[in-house]
């Protein structure tokens, strides 16, 4: 069974017909790429599946179960995790505390509990600070455990965005651009992160811009263009198919 | 553990502020600094709805109302024409009613300020529910109008119920006994234990919410003000968290009336203005805004030098000026960690330093 299931997906912002009749799908244990050009609608569709709003039309099936028009947070605790690519950190809150809030929907403590510091609470809130300094060491940056989030270089900020999203021990992670805005070692680092994940079990479906680093990782790659699919495929075959070269390469040429 | 150091420190200055008054000759002070403690529930209240969540309310002083007028009223207001109607006999066998003397000498039937106080409150709590799940969907200016809304609605409702006694306010309110021989009152004799029940109270909000802003939910709630998107996007429920601390500092304000009117024997229509709500706002902003201990402190401050007459007629204006002020030089208030950094730095701006 899939992971994930789009099928027949739609969102119009008024006239603007961002995601038009999207489907496919992502198996468990897959890298998928969804790429296209600008304002092809990648991060809406990303928005659609993460509950961000609801799709206009179709169905989004997550483990079997659909998810479509559900809040983000209760899409969130059924293990769908996700990046942004405009990084969205806590300001005020440090690298840590930014992490930690990535295993609210793993944890439990009340608003009685936090008041009252309740044995279990103490055990808990232990219990999420030590993952949370996991996921910061596994992202090389445990040293900046305490300094404030949103003051950080910009690849830390991607960094700590990252471990926040792992730390919700996801079993599919949406990664919207984790390369944007990274330098080619910071890239290949990024690159490696994603497959050591992916080979701890993680499904990981991502948006990317980067060519090379999305035919090197991914299994599958899904091309969007004007909110249509116009290509679903292996990096190999994606590379040798003529539409996508036409409209999203050529695009690409044009642009430079 | 260094959590607790400031509440250690706090219990402390307590104790020898009342020992200083009462060797000094000058515990008329512990009066007003009663008083003080109880504004300064509503205002760590709104710290943690305003600084940490990141939701305005100008509507605080409707809470603080709702407490104190419903808990004025149900123990003074008459109950012995209603005497034969089954659902006051029923309140009555369930010990939630006395009867008293009046000045004349007639008998007169009201409710127990423990009854009345637990209603105040869970009135409170629940119209702050009612009124949260609509409002808190709103941001910024939004949520700003329609507290401010709210605040005015509860002013008039005050200042034009006989009920609610309209511009004269509700007086001769009794006494809350908590415990035999401690009670809430204006009582000369009882001033210093009201001192202490005023500032135990603070103290055991102080440690609650101090508890809970470095809990799973204060972080969640930090998270929810820096931004929304992501904290839905992490699994933070919201639009619960902000309703649940909605109504937390709600109720911190409608304790604060209840226990403020029954030791002020009285309130009146003032205590439900907009300006007081203001008030309340413009002190834990110039607190730091996301600083329980900074909104507890220039709370106890201003309100002690208010309630001292220091700013004379211009009162009101001086918690306006606040604001302005605040808003224009300081947005992140007066007390926290990087004030000196900026002290340091407007200095150096308008100094002949290089730039
Ligand atoms: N919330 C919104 N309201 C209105 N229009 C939107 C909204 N979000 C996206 N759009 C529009 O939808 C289209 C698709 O945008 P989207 O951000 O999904 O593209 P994208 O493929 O992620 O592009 P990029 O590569 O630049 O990130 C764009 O025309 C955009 O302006
Ligand atoms: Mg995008």
């Amino acid at each position: 069974m899939a992971l994930l299931e789009l099928t027949h997906v739609h969102k119009r912002f008024g006239g603007l017909h961002a995601v038009n009749d999207v489907s496919f799908a992502v198996q468990p244990g897959q890298i998928k790429a969804v790429i296209g050009p600008n304002g092809a609608g990648k991060t809406t569709l990303f928005n659609c599946i993460a509950g961000t709003f609801p799709p206009s039309e179709g169905s989004v099936h997550f483990n079997g179960q659909p998810i479509e028009g559900l809040e983000p947070h209760r899409i969130a605790s059924r293990g769908l995790s996700r990046t942004f690519q405009n990084i969205k950190l806590y300001p005020g809150l440090t690298a840590l505390e930014n992490v930690m809030i990535g295993r609210h929907c793993r944890s439990r403590a009340g608003f009685w509990a936090g008041m009252l510091r309740l044995p279990s609470t103490f055990r808990e809130e232990r219990e999420i600070r030590e993952r949370s300094l996991e996921y910061l060491e596994l992202l090389g940056i445990a040293d900046l455990a305490d300094s404030e989030a949103t003051s950080l270089a910009f690849g830390q900020q991607r960094a700590v965005e990252f471990a926040r999203a792992l730390a919700a021990e996801p079993t599919l992670l949406l990664l919207d651009e984790p390369a944007a805005g990274l330098n080619i070692y910071e890239t290949a680092e990024v690159a490696r992160l994603i497959t050591t994940i992916r080979d701890r079990g993680i499904t990981v479906l991502l948006v990317e811009h980067d060519m090379s680093l999305v035919m090197d990782i991914s299994d599958e790659i899904v091309v969007l263009s004007f909110g249509q699919k116009i290509a679903e495929d292996t990096p190999h075959n994606i590379q040798q198919n003529t539409e996508v070269i036409r409209i999203y390469l050529g695009e690409d040429d044009a642009a430079d | 553990m260094a959590r607790y150091l400031p509440l250690a420190l706090l219990a402390i200055v307590v104790i020898v502020v009342q020992q200083i008054a009462q060797w000094s000759d000058a515990t008329y002070y512990l009066t007003q600094l009663t008083m003080t403690a109880y504004y300064s529930l509503v205002i760590v209240g709104l710290c943690l709805l305003m600084g940490y969540a990141g939701q305005i309310s100008l509507g605080h002083a409707g809470f603080f109302a709702i407490g104190g007028y419903l808990s004025a009223m149900l123990t003074t207001h008459d109950l012995m024409p209603y005497q034969g109607n089954a659902l006051f006999k029923a309140l009555g066998s369930l010990g939630l009613l006395v009867h008293q003397q009046d000045l004349f000498g007639a008998s007169v039937l009201h409710v127990t300020p423990w009854a009345a106080c637990i209603a105040a409150v869970l009135t409170a709590a629940l119209i702050a529910f009612c009124l949260g799940i609509p409002v808190l969907k709103l941001k910024g200016h939004y949520l700003a109008m329609a507290t401010l809304g709210f605040g005015i609605i509860i002013f008039r409702v005050a200042l034009a119920t006989p009920l609610f006694g309209e511009a004269d306010g509700i007086s001769e309110v009794p006494g809350f006994t908590l415990l035999p021989g401690l009670t809430v009152s204006g009582d000369f004799a009882a001033r210093t234990s009201n001192y202490y029940i005023a500032w135990g109270m603070v103290l055991l909000t102080m440690l609650l919410l101090s508890q809970l802003i470095h809990s799973r939910i204060g972080r969640a709630l930090r998270a929810i003000h820096g931004s929304e998107e992501a904290a839905r996007a992490m699994g933070v429920d919201t639009a619960r968290y902000k309703l649940q601390t909605f109504v937390l500092s709600a109720v911190l304000a409608a304790v604060a009336g209840v226990f403020l009117t029954h030791f002020n024997g009285g309130l009146g229509p003032s205590e439900a203005g907009i300006m007081k709500s203001v008030r309340y706002v413009a002190i834990v902003a110039i607190g730091g805004m996301a600083n329980l201990w900074g909104a507890l402190i220039m709370g106890v401050v201003l309100n002690f030098l208010s309630l001292r007459g220091f700013f004379g007629t211009y009162d009101d204006a001086v918690f306006g000026a606040i604001l302005i002020v605040i808003m224009l030089f300081a947005p992140h208030g007066l007390l926290h960690r990087g004030i000196l950094r900026e002290l340091k730095n407007l200095f150096r701006k308008n100094g002949h330093g290089p730039a």
